[in-house]
């Protein structure tokens, strides 16, 4: 194989030229998602944190936390847990051989999608 | 390891637009990476505009019909015309596709081309496939058999070649691989679908006797389990094949033989 310029090869463009796909867009958002959920779930211990402290700490992080900034982020993880968990249920299926057919995963990837929304929707109608 | 931004020397500059034809009343904007491995300089993207009224119908019509009216130098691999060889392909209009199948009007607007996606270049639209290969020779694609030779050939069911189907189609045109953002990222130690479709189609092989040899190969954490079931490979590959699908049953064969 004629070994021209090796050292020198430049990488060819990926992410940048790579048209967004169902099938990735809905992977990659699992793993923020699971991401994100670290970061609220420790927030949420932080609140329980004080709330044990005392009153002055506790009535500090509970104005952060119900703050509008704060009920955005809660809100922003209310959805990121209902998609996460369909994203893992389909993730489930898949692991059994089952749904990698490309019309049934996309359609996976779209329930995961919609029902998260709309579930997101419902909890916040619920609580 | 992970980069999402390319390297320096890969940033990519605007290129020459280069003239229209002439008394062409119906062109089509092509926009086409090149790189020249011996003027020293960054790749980029030329402009090309091509008369559709004396041009085939598919995206190759175009390159050939550039190479061969407007610029000589234009640089890319293909053979067959008629995706069966696998060469001509590239990433046009943001997925990787053959240059020989893909028609013109599945393109909306402008037609990009780019070579396959995170590969070294050896020039324009030619990937450097050095490695792809090794790694599809490191998964021992042929029949590996213990038992005495029979006198005629190996034979076999029609239900066990049936399990071949969807997996003897891949023509190695690397376009799956190349549309996987695992690979992209650890494309050195994963295999990548192209390869993993190539172990199970001869894992499955009723004939193949090496079955627990190639699982064991397998069983490693970046060779096989860096498939995060994405399935840009079964969205892209030109062919209609499912990597995913195969990978997902190796995934299984695994489990089946720990418990």
């Amino acid at each position: 194989m004629a070994d021209v310029n090796r050292g020198n090869r430049p990488l060819s463009p990926h992410l940048q030229i790579y048209r967004p796909q169902l099938t990735s867009i809905t992977s990659i958002l699992t793993r923020i998602t699971g991401n994100a959920l670290l970061v609220g779930a420790i927030l949420v211990v932080w609140w329980f944190l004080a709330a044990a402290s005392g009153p002055e700490y506790f009535a500090f992080a509970d104005g952060i936390i119900t703050s509008w900034l704060g009920d955005l982020v809660m809100f922003g993880s209310v959805w990121a847990l209902w998609y996460h968990a369909l994203a893992g249920v389909r993730h489930l299926i898949w692991d059994t051989g089952r749904g990698l057919e490309l019309p049934v995963a996309m359609k996976l990837g779209w329930a995961a999608i919609i029902g998260s929304v709309v579930l997101t929707i419902l909890t916040v109608i619920v609580i | 390891m992970v980069q999402f931004t390319l390297p320096k020397n890969s940033k990519i500059k605007t290129g020459k637009t280069w003239p229209k034809p002439e008394g062409a009343t119906n062109v089509r904007k092509f926009q086409i990476y090149r790189w020249n491995p011996d003027d020293g300089q960054n790749p980029q993207v030329d402009t090309y505009f091509v008369d559709m009224d004396s041009c085939g119908p598919m995206i190759l019509d175009a390159l050939i019909k550039i190479k061969n009216e407007i610029d000589p130098t234009l640089t890319f691999r293909r053979s067959c015309r008629e995706g069966i060889c696998g060469s001509c392909a590239m990433n046009i209009d943001g997925i990787n596709t053959l240059a020989c199948i893909y028609g013109m009007d599945e393109v909306k607007g402008d037609v990009k081309i780019y070579p396959l996606p995170h590969m070294p270049v050896v020039k324009d639209l030619i990937p450097d496939l050095t490695h792809f290969y090794a790694q599809h020779a490191s998964i021992m694609p042929w029949l590996e058999t213990k038992t005495n030779r029979p006198q005629k050939e190996w034979r076999q069911s029609i239900e066990d070649r049936k399990k071949l189907d969807g997996l003897y189609e891949c023509v190695m045109c690397a376009s799956c691989s190349t549309s996987c953002p695992s690979y992209w990222w650890n494309g050195d130690r994963y295999l990548g679908p192209a390869a993993l479709l190539h172990a199970y189609r001869w894992i499955i092989d009723s004939r193949d006797e090496a079955t627990p040899e190639r699982l064991d190969d397998l069983e490693d954490p970046f060779k096989l389990y860096r498939c995060h079931t994405i399935m840009n490979c079964a969205k892209t590959c030109p062919k209609g094949l499912n990597p995913a699908k195969a990978i997902a049953e190796i995934k299984k064969m695994m489990v089946e033989r720990a418990v």
